[in-house]
């Protein structure tokens, strides 16, 4: 039976504003911005030169030393996958086989594994000693390569790549033997895989669940890929922090850039048997799908972001009125915010008035399918600390947007909270978290 | 999350088929009913160079054929076009209505869903090999960046790099059908479209549809992916003998045959199966779902993972390994896996193991990566509908450490009631779908 109550219990975060979840909120509550020129590589004749940056990190110190020699075939999106998930655990109090192999303190047969991830683009140098044999006059030679380019790639080399191996490095790490999926929904890809992994628990099939989404974006191929669908501003490069800005009127377009969140999921019985803090209850799980005429923009009404959140709503039992705090989507992508905005104002009707909204990209970019899991874990810190920090970058509404964007810091309890996520493509997700108290628990 | 009153069950009412044996059910089942291969030499690019010259390709097939409204999908990638296909077909036999603004099926479309194992589109390697090649210095080993920049921004063009994206396929879906509920995608490697059947029919179990378009579709037959599986050494090498390279379970197996193409499946609740009058055409009982956590590399070398699965997705059905007539093999013919599947089965059968037929498609269809499981479950359906099993051919060369009963080289005629379908992805993931011959009788519930 479907009847388990579902909570956090743990947060890890790896975002342009820091290298793990602290960092993160005490980022977003400055207002500070995490976009910068990019450093990944030399972005020099690209329209848009700007990303949202990890800062610099060591994979080593973030992994179980006998797992450092698996290091190699990690790829950045793989990395940040682990780093969040190594903190999230940490954070949890529970004891896995990658914090104390000798003190484990779950049934690793009971705990799955629920991550999105984007679609990895191979790294092009790697490649490159490959590709400079296999030319015939210049050009790439399709016969050289099979002939004799493809022996440059290292054996393992797909390896690094398959969008499953964020996951599969995370179980292998923490021995988690239950349940491992991937979702590749792009930006949705966090909020359905944190739904999905919800369920899992809630239908008795896992106690535990490490569940979230990584993805970098900051090569040419992606970065390249949002330009040419005209998701990116281009006007801003000497600006870098002022470049997103969610349903402002002067938007230009988003910024992209990488990230992983993952949180811990545990059913309610097992974390009380625990006695592990509880961070918030995940209550409502809302999707659905966007048909526009066009498949690179959300339809222009945002139906799909209306159903999404009526049905996240309708799950949970709540009506918009006790919604403390909504995270849209908003990319500062100027169609696709006010289809959001359109969506919204039309699930939350008269509540639009009281509901706080506040877009987090402005300061984070627009991180793929990381994007979801990092607007969840700071949905739950505005919980856990009763604050709605300042939205960044924006100053007057674009004409359509009648969101109450939260202008200035808001203090006060946060019963529930909301998170939405649409995809180009079309999938929407919404989820709705509330407050933990110990004394409603019965 | 709200908790539902009952289990709906959860039956299967449509099935298509995109394939490298034909591009509808029937065309498929009888292909693999005689026994037929369709591996041939690699013609979508030149591959003669490869160390596998071959693989098991879609041939002659046009998603346009398929539709009225080709131009709402034009440029979408070759994974998605069998996608479409494959649903199109699917949704007709389910009484569906599909490219209709005002459906008539009574269908309530924000109850309908999609949940796809899909892969990613093919990229644009022209483009992306031209970009690599000019920003590399061979002589000081340097790239410049800028260079393959302007490349990229110059060659590569928006739908296509859009149609890379794994949730596409899905995309097209969604516009084709006008489905509104939950939506999901997942790509876990060989087993993607096994546990998208699994999780959808969970979505379904649990009330959060009634309706859910599920399968998988992928084409790996592209350079990057033969390239990166020839790297592996996972792909067979018989280039003179491409029909008969893929030996699951045979002793002189040396890898498998990358296939291509899509399967869908139209998941129903009970309830509403009835109420619409569809056409039933088996019960999906049981999911289980596993993860190796071992190795990236290797699968756990006891198949400790998949016999958690199996025996979780036999638990999930309320039945035990006496109940099952036929196990619907992952039987990739690679040695690895074919030798610890055995073993698993072993594990989970114990006195049965030898008795119960096991066979592998693969040895047909080719390895369909994310759209495997989907492919391999309609085949399950097919073989309860005709009472006939499916075999596994080329098996003529017996490997002695492998001794269950594959139903080789010859379909079996036998009553099948009950079929357990497994998939097994690179990187640990087990999934185990249980489906049975639909009748009125209530299953016991777990």
């Amino acid at each position: 039976m479907e009847s388990a109550r579902v909570v956090v219990t743990g947060l890890g975060a790896v975002s342009p504003l820091g290298l793990d979840a602290d960092q993160m909120w005490a980022g977003l509550c400055e207002g500070r911005c995490g976009i910068g020129r990019i450093r990944a590589f030399d972005p020099d004749g690209l329209p848009c030169e700007l990303a949202g940056e990890v800062p610099d990190y060591n994979i080593q110190d973030h992994v179980p030393r006998k797992y450092r020699k698996s290091c190699k075939l990690m790829c950045r999106d793989i990395e940040l996958a682990v780093i969040a998930a190594q903190q999230a655990v940490l954070a949890s109090g529970l004891v896995t086989k990658g914090i104390d192999p000798d003190h484990v303190s779950i049934n690793p047969a009971r705990m799955a594994v629920n991550m999105g991830a984007g679609i990895i683009s191979c790294d092009m140098p790697e490649l490159a000693p490959a590709a400079a044999v296999s030319t015939t006059e210049g050009r790439f030679d399709i016969r050289r390569w099979g002939r004799e380019g493809l022996d440059h790639l290292t054996p393992l080399w797909l390896l690094k790549y398959l969008p499953n191996m964020l996951a599969c490095h995370i179980g292998i790490i923490h021995d988690a033997q239950g349940p491992s999926n991937t979702i590749t929904c792009a930006e949705a890809s966090a909020h359905l895989a944190i739904a999905e992994a919800a369920q899992i628990l809630a239908r008795g099939d896992s106690d535990v669940a490490l569940t979230g989404a990584a993805e970098a974006k900051v090569n040419p191929v992606l970065m390249v890929r949002q330009m040419l669908l005209k998701r990116t501003n281009n006007t801003c490069n000497n600006r870098p922090s002022e470049a997103c800005r969610p349903f402002d009127a002067n938007a230009g377009g988003s910024v992209f850039g990488e990230g992983g969140g993952v949180l811990v999921l545990e059913s309610l019985d097992h974390a009380r048997r625990r006695g592990a803090r509880i961070l918030a209850e995940l209550v409502g799980i809302g999707q659905s799908h966007s048909i526009g005429p066009a498949y690179a923009r959300l339809e222009p009404d945002g139906q799909a972001v209306r159903i999404a959140i009526e049905k996240a709503l309708d799950d949970a039992d709540i009506d918009a009125h006790r919604l403390d705090l909504l995270i849209p989507h908003g990319t500062g992508v100027p169609q696709d915010d006010l289809a959001e905005a359109q969506g919204i104002q039309a699930a939350l009707g008269e509540a639009i008035d009281r509901v706080p909204v506040w877009p987090t990209k402005s300061m984070l970019s627009t991180t793929g399918a990381a994007c979801g899991a990092l607007d969840a874990i700071a949905a739950i810190q505005a919980i856990t600390t009763g604050t709605i920090p300042a939205a960044r970058n924006f100053e007057k509404a674009a004409d359509g947007c009648r969101l109450r964007i939260a202008t200035e810091d808001i203090r006060r309890p946060i019963e529930h909270a909301i998170c939405c996520s649409y995809t180009h493509g079309g999938q929407t997700a919404a989820l709705v978290l509330r407050r933990y108290d110990e004394r409603t628990t019965e | 999350m709200k908790t539902p009153t009952t289990h709906e069950r959860v039956v299967i009412t449509g099935m298509g088929i995109v394939s490298p044996l034909g591009a509808d059910v029937e065309t498929v089942w009888q292909a693999i009913l005689a026994g037929r291969s369709g591996a041939a030499p690699t013609t979508i690019f030149d591959a003669s160079t490869f160390p596998t010259t071959f693989s098991a390709e879609v041939k002659g097939y046009d998603f346009r054929r398929h539709v009225r409204q080709a131009a709402r999908h034009e440029g979408c990638s070759r994974s998605s076009g069998f996608a479409i296909g494959a649903a199109v077909q699917a949704c007709r036999q389910a009484g569906i209505d599909v490219e209709t603004p005002c459906p008539t099926d009574g269908i309530d479309r924000t109850r309908m869903g999609i949940y796809l194992g899909a892969g990613e589109g093919s990229l644009d390697s022209d483009a992306f090999f031209a970009a690599v090649i000019a920003a590399w210095n061979p002589q000081t080993n340097e790239f410049f960046w800028p260079e393959a920049n302007r490349v990229v921004f110059e060659q590569m063009q928006a739908t296509r790099e859009l149609e890379q994206e794994p949730n596409m396929a899905a995309a097209h879906l969604a516009t084709l059908t006008g489905a509104r509920g939950p939506t999901r995608g997942c790509l876990t490697a060989c087993a993607a479209s096994t546990q998208a059947v699994g999780e959808a029919m969970m979505l379904i179990r649990h009330g959060q549809a009634d309706i859910v378009i599920a399968g998988g579709a992928h084409s790996m037959i592209h350079i990057l992916g033969l390239t990166g599986f020839n790297r592996l050494t996972a792909l067979s090498r018989r280039n003179d003998s491409p029909e008969t390279a893929s030996r699951p379970f045979c002793a002189s197996r040396d890898g498998f045959v990358l296939g291509e193409g899509a399967a869908i499946v139209i998941l129903e609740s009970l309830s509403s199966a009835r109420r619409r009058g569809a056409t039933i055409l088996a019960e999906l009982i049981g999911y289980g779902s596993s993860s190796d956590a071992h190795r990236v590399t290797d699968m756990h070398h006891e198949g400790r993972g998949a016999v958690q699965a199996m025996t979780a997705a036999m638990a999930d059905a309320g039945l035990t390994y006496r109940d099952i007539d036929y196990i619907n093999t992952h039987g990739t013919s690679t040695q690895e896996n074919d030798s610890v599947e055995t073993l698993a089965i072993k594990t989970v059968f114990k006195e049965r193991a030898r008795q119960v037929p096991a066979s592998s498609v693969k040895s047909m269809l080719g390895h369909l990566i994310a759209a495997a499981g989907a492919a391999e479950l309609i085949t399950c359906v097919l073989a309860m509908r005709d009472a006939i099993v499916p075999p596994t051919i080329n098996l003529n060369d017996p490997d002695p450490e492998l001794d269950l009963d594959y139903v080789p080289n010859v379909p079996r005629k036998m009553p099948v009631r009950v079929v357990m379908n497994e998939s097994f992805g690179f990187g640990g993931q087990n999934n185990v779908v249980i489906l049975k011959q639909y009748s009125e009788a209530r299953q016991k519930q777990p």
